[in-house]
């Protein structure tokens, strides 16, 4: 299992970027860290996700 | 007038309100940013929705260069992440450090403001800590290479105003770097104020999310910021600490 902003899903095995494309984020308006570290939108296609990694993906909302 | 620049990392900002995006209608932005003069917008991080939902960045016209915050970090090193986050968003280097242990007063922890500016001033940020106003503090992050010192004026989103006024007033005397007034600044003759006394810059957010007509509280604090940096660089008329002082001729008429 992977963990995605705090969720259990099961996509171990996949790309990033095949995550990506299987649910809704628009990949120009977010970022991610897996597991503590940015994965840079170069790696996305690259980078195969792990039983036990945890994603965090963020986007800008409204702040001071 | 024109030549008087605000310079925050090496960049020129004509503009000295930095307006926050925080509690209103993204839809309100556009006239904020238009009726504030505002030059720099401060945003937060936060997980993502996914793609149906609309981006704030789409409502922030052109130009205007974005300030990410750290909100929702407890410490240096979630700051440090957060930070890091933001730049791979892909719009800039600017950083506002905001760090907070405590979440009924919401004040910044300044010991791990210092550590987080250090180590995201080595990687190239321009950073921007906002921080209890300590004179101890402010030197630490000069020398941890902050690009501003962001000191509070009363607990954040208070609208209380300048609480804290004789220890900016230090940090503005001491410190060579901007000193930006961020945090509770709640009404226009706050902001011209804490300027009056030489402050760089001032942040608002919540004094204008929860006025009853944000773009013309936008434009209230434009002209209040305005008017109390003329008033500094004009040079304040002394304080009497006794008696009084005409104004008029003491040439005595109409009786010898």
């Amino acid at each position: 299992m992977v963990k995605v902003n705090g969720k259990e899903l099961d996509i171990a095995g996949k790309t990033v970027a095949e995550y990506l494309a299987s649910i809704d984020y628009d990949p120009k308006r977010i970022a991610i860290e897996r597991n503590g570290e940015i994965v840079f939108k170069s790696q996305y296609a690259a980078v195969i996700l792990k039983d036990g990694d945890s994603l965090e993906i963020v986007s800008f909302v409204g702040g001071g | 007038m024109n030549n008087d620049k605000l310079i925050i990392g090496g960049h020129e900002f004509s503009s000295r309100f930095i307006l926050g995006s925080g509690k209103y209608s993204m839809k309100l932005i556009e006239a904020a940013v238009k009726d504030a003069g505002a030059e720099i917008i401060t945003l937060a991080v936060r997980r993502a929705n996914t793609k149906e939902q609309e981006s704030i960045l789409d409502y922030i016209p052109e130009g205007i260069t974005l300030l990410p915050n750290t909100s929702g970090a407890r410490n240096a090193e979630e700051a440090v992440r957060i930070a890091r986050l933001a730049r791979e968003l892909g719009c800039g280097d600017f950083v506002k450090i905001e760090i907070m242990r405590d979440s009924k007063y919401l004040l910044p922890d300044n010991v791990e403001t210092i550590k987080a500016t250090e180590i995201l001033a080595k990687e190239g940020f321009v950073v921007m800590p906002y921080m209890y106003p300590d004179l101890n503090t402010a030197r630490d992050l000069v020398n941890a290479g902050a690009a501003s010192v962001m000191p509070l004026a009363s607990p954040i989103g208070s609208n209380k105003g300048l609480a804290t006024k004789e220890f900016i007033q230090i940090l503005i005397d001491e410190i060579d770097l901007p000193i930006i007034v961020d945090a509770g600044i709640g009404r226009p003759s706050q902001a011209c104020e804490a300027m009056e006394m030489g402050a760089a810059a001032i942040m608002a957010n919540t004094a204008l999310a929860t006025a009853g007509d944000l773009p013309m509280m936008a434009s209230a604090f434009k002209n209040a910021i305005e008017a109390g940096r003329k008033a500094y660089l004009a040079g304040l008329g002394r304080v009497l600490t006794r008696g009084a002082s005409a104004s008029d001729p003491l040439t005595g008429f109409l009786r010898d």
